[in-house]
């Protein structure tokens, strides 16, 4: 056998490999971009920040992910568990209502909880008329600080545990609930020792993602002024005109995102988690009573009504207020705008991630296995940076190729990609993809392989496995996945403000810069036109989940 | 066969690829703008209506402009650069995005320390970065200087914003400029220790600090005072009447000063609309427009200023050349690092 034709037999038999390889690398090119500016010389940059406020960075970027981190989980897996096992006043419109949060931008709620709380605001103000108090006489949380800040991302990224660990908890079979039981384990333990470990995968995933938004954001740590990374990133590289020591700090950044994905494949190596039983019968929900039923309301209540009720009617507020400084003419083009870029990054995203996630179930190489995490890092990378990664490379091929041209045939081509919204909706799928491979990966983990074995014993190939078995099986998790996409890119402001096309807005961008410009309230009329645009999305994830769960549809 | 064919469709998508992205010939001239776009939008549709060229807009944070125009390098649509503080124009001349440009109309009409002596940037507005105090509680008598901030008898009553801030980096900038890195750093920590609470917020927030009494003394732009004092809230317009404007350094080398601005790129393709945009910049509609929308100062002489603007007064204006703002950011933000100016 030659060599070519030794290569053709390797093709065939890997031709799909090969292409999701070529896609795992084309995608991962901004994040191979900023590793790569490492190279450059920082000027003594670098070593000033080690004099000074790198430590400051680290500390408060793991303090801000460890208190996020704890509070996501109190507001996600409790109040998940509660609405799916019990049934309590209102729990019904809660199944459905604590996603809410994830339709409210993180630096929206920041900006709204502030313009209340701050010593300037109406609540502070009201509490001094009240009494006659001057600003030192009394106590009041200061919004403005690391405790503020989780309070806030915690707030509105909870959804994500919440939604993860639901979807898992109504999946589980309630035969090894009923097991536990019948055991003689209380509802609790069956909760703690049974539900959550079996759930652990899911919790984890949505933890993963709420953890890299959170070292991601920059709108919120700015505005708070804390010292974490993204704001040292950026002044790094623009009050000192270093790209080099920020993609050093960048590096570090990432650093971070790779030992925690590392630590949590390590501690779930020993252990797979597979449904065992294919009986599902409906959930039987306990009736809370007693002071246990007011407590649950209180759980389930309190995430939507600060992390959602609370900011929404401030901004309706302002909104109101505002009328007639706002020019809404612009509006339907903006919401438009928003729409289409969301939509169009959603569909992308939702088929790279299946097709990443499923080649990575047949073929867990280690090359797979670290590409896949590679990808993974775009979500913990603040959007300024991805931007800068995407415009980097774009730039060089649109100039390499007009070159080209030019010395060939004398024709300019000018930029044909950058500033186009190829490159916008490139850096979206940088961005977003993991968040689309998390939930789908999560969801895939869940099918057991005999399901391929027997596709396999009946004569399918790979991809009708994937057609036929585990779409229709994901269908919830496709779902989930694609929305959180569209979410996501909704509320996405600094990417699509350097790399969009010429007069090209969006709600987001129009937004930022009013807020920008301090004029909060006059910002709260697109910033509700945000969220609004959010929310049928998020109800329709929301109402998709419950009806996702074999033996749980509303015809039961 | 099957190569031709490839060959073949090859180029018709190139072609068609060729005449999406040809320009089209209409009269337009590109702008890359960090002015929010309700900050410039009207004086470009006006100019629109009066010459029939089309003004493409893209806004962003003038860095991140800057980082796009030099990674498009030769081929980048951009024919002026707009941003609202002088070190972004230098650094992108320093990047080499800018060309020179020689005008009559602009160098008559602009006062030379608002401009490039070379004609690679030119001041559009002016910006002014002064004192607000508490009236209640503080005697304006007892105000000087920039430099008097950091003495001890302000221990605990002064609030400012984040060291990331453009315009503290510049005020820096200028302080480093007039006394050199010791005597600046020395006034930066001073000033540091006199602060109320952690740098937070922005120039409003310092303002309305300064009303509820959490401070005494703040460093603000003059035109977000103004902003508050016409807001639609009636509480933001109470704290905006509660504070004064001081202009410091008035016995000596006067306010700080940081202009808005514009430079031609290097790479323009539309050059001469963008010469003609950037005159009608500095024509009386748009310096009038500047002064009345947003409350900045016009930089000719001789254009009427709002209402407001008028009632905090003459002042004189620190001679100081801009461009050493641009010189010396990095070193401002290093020493601010160093002060603990967070």
């Amino acid at each position: 056998m030659s060599a070519s034709d030794k290569f053709r037999d390797y093709a065939t038999k890997h031709g799909a490999m090969m292409i999701v390889m070529a896609l795992c690398v084309l995608i991962s090119i901004p994040i191979f971009t900023i590793v790569a500016s490492l190279g450059g010389d920082s000027d003594g940059v670098w070593q000033h920040l080690a004099d000074t406020l790198l430590w400051e960075y680290i500390i408060q970027s793991l303090a801000l992910m460890l208190g996020v981190g704890l509070l996501v989980l109190v507001l996600g897996v409790g109040p998940a568990w509660l609405v799916t096992m019990t049934r309590f006043p209102g729990s019904r419109i809660l199944e459905w209502a604590l996603v809410l949060p994830l339709a409210m931008p993180a630096y929206i709620i920041a900006y709204t909880y502030t313009g209340m709380l701050d010593v300037s605001g109406p609540v502070q103000g009201f509490i001094r008329d009240t009494f006659g108090l001057r600003f030192e006489d009394y106590w009041f949380p200061q919004i403005r600080s690391l405790g503020g800040a989780v309070t806030m991302l915690a707030l509105v990224l909870y959804p994500y545990v919440y939604l993860l660990s639901r979807m898992a908890f109504l999946e589980q079979s309630i035969c090894v609930l009923e097991v536990s039981r019948t055991l003689g384990a209380g509802p609790w333990k069956a909760f703690s020792s049974i539900a959550v470990p079996l759930a652990r995968p899911a919790i984890i995933a949505g933890l993963a993602l709420v953890l890299m938004e959170t070292l991601a954001d920059y709108g919120t740590v700015q505005y708070f002024g804390l010292s974490t990374f993204t704001t040292g990133i950026f002044r790094t590289w623009f009050g000192m005109g270093s790209a080099t020591a920020a993609a050093q700090l960048c590096v570090v950044l990432m650093m971070f995102i790779l030992i925690l994905v590392i630590a949590e494949q390590w501690s779930r190596s020993r252990a797979q988690y597979h449904h065992t039983s294919t009986k599902y019968s409906r959930l039987a929900q306990i009736p809370l009573h007693g002071w246990c039923k007011w407590l649950a309301v209180i759980c389930c209540t309190l995430p939507v009504l600060l992390g959602f009720l609370v900011p929404f009617l401030q901004l309706v507020w302002w909104s109101w207020d505002t009328r007639y400084l706002v020019d809404f003419s612009a509006f339907s083009w903006l919401l438009f705008n928003s729409l289409r870029l969301a939509a169009t990054a959603a569909v992308i995203a939702l088929v790279l991630g299946l097709t990443i996630v499923y080649v990575k179930r047949l073929q867990p190489t280690l090359l797979m296995r670290s590409s896949f995490r590679v990808l993974s890092l775009g979500y913990a990378i603040p959007g300024t940076v991805i931007a800068v990664g995407v415009l980097i490379p774009f730039a060089w091929f649109d100039n390499t190729l007009d070159g080209w041209m030019q010395s060939r045939f004398g024709i300019s081509t000018g930029l044909l990609l950058s500033g186009t919204l190829v490159a916008l909706v490139f850096a979206y799928v940088v961005r977003f993809l993991p968040v689309a491979m998390n939930t789908l990966d999560a969801g895939l983990t869940k099918i057991r392989p005999s399901m391929d074995d027997a596709g396999r014993s009946m004569g399918f190939g790979s991809w009708q496995i994937l057609r036929r078995i585990h779409v229709p099986m994901l269908r919830g998790s496709l779902l989930t996945a694609s929305l959180l996409v569209f979410v996501d890119v909704m509320k996405e402001l600094p990417a699509t403000l350097i790399l969009r096309p010429f007069n090209f807005n969006t709600l987001a961008i129009r937004t930022y810069e009013l807020a920008n410009q301090e004029r909060l309230t006059e910002a709260a009329s697109s910033a509700l036109m945000i969220v609004l645009a959010g929310i049928i999305p998020v109800i329709i994830i929301s109402l998709s989940i419950s009806g996702s769960r074999p033996g749980h549809d509303s015809r039961a | 066969m099957r190569k031709w064919l490839v060959a073949k469709c090859s180029s018709v998508v190139l072609l068609a690829c060729l005449v999406m992205m040809t320009p089209l010939l209409a009269s337009e001239v590109n702008v890359y703008s960090a002015r929010e776009e309700n900050l410039i939008k009207p004086i470009l549709d006006s100019f629109s209506k009066q010459t029939g060229i089309k003004v493409n807009l893209i806004t962003g944070g003038a860095d991140e402009l800057i980082t796009r125009m030099g990674l498009e390098a030769g081929n980048s649509p951009a024919d002026l650069l707009l941003t609202v503080d002088v070190g972004r124009l230098l650094r992108a001349k320093q990047m080499d995005l800018l060309q020179s440009l020689r005008s009559d109309v602009l160098e008559a009409e602009i006062p030379s320390q608002y401009r490039d002596s070379a004609g690679y940037w030119f001041g559009v507005s002016l910006r002014s970065r002064v004192i607000v105090y508490d009236k209640q509680r503080v005697d304006p008598a007892t105000l000087s200087t920039y430099e008097a901030l950091s003495e001890p008898t302000w221990r605990g009553k002064v609030c400012l914003r984040s060291s990331s801030n453009i315009y503290n980096q510049s005020l820096t900038a200028a302080m480093l400029s007039h006394h050199g890195v010791e005597a600046t750093e020395a006034w930066a920590r001073g000033l540091v220790a006199n602060f109320a609470r952690n740098p937070q917020g922005g120039d409003r927030d310092q303002i309305a600090a300064v009303a509820i009494g959490q401070c005494q003394i703040a460093i603000v732009n003059t035109y977000y005072l103004a902003g508050m004092l016409n807001a639609t809230g009636r509480a933001e317009r109470g704290q905006a009447a509660q504070v004064g404007v001081f202009w410091p350094n008035q016995q000596d080398r006067g306010a700080h000063i940081n202009i808005s601005g514009a430079g031609l790129a290097r790479f323009a393709p539309n050059k001469d609309n963008a010469v003609r945009l950037l005159e009608f910049m500095i024509s009386d509609e748009a310096q009038i427009w500047y002064a009345e929308t947003n409350n900045e100062y016009p930089v000719r002489a001789g254009v009427p200023v709002s209402a407001i603007l008028k009632q905090w007064g003459e002042f004189k204006a620190d001679p100081l050349a801009l461009e050493q703002l641009g010189i010396h950011n990095a070193e401002a933000v290093r020493l601010m690092d160093r002060a603990g100016w967070r």
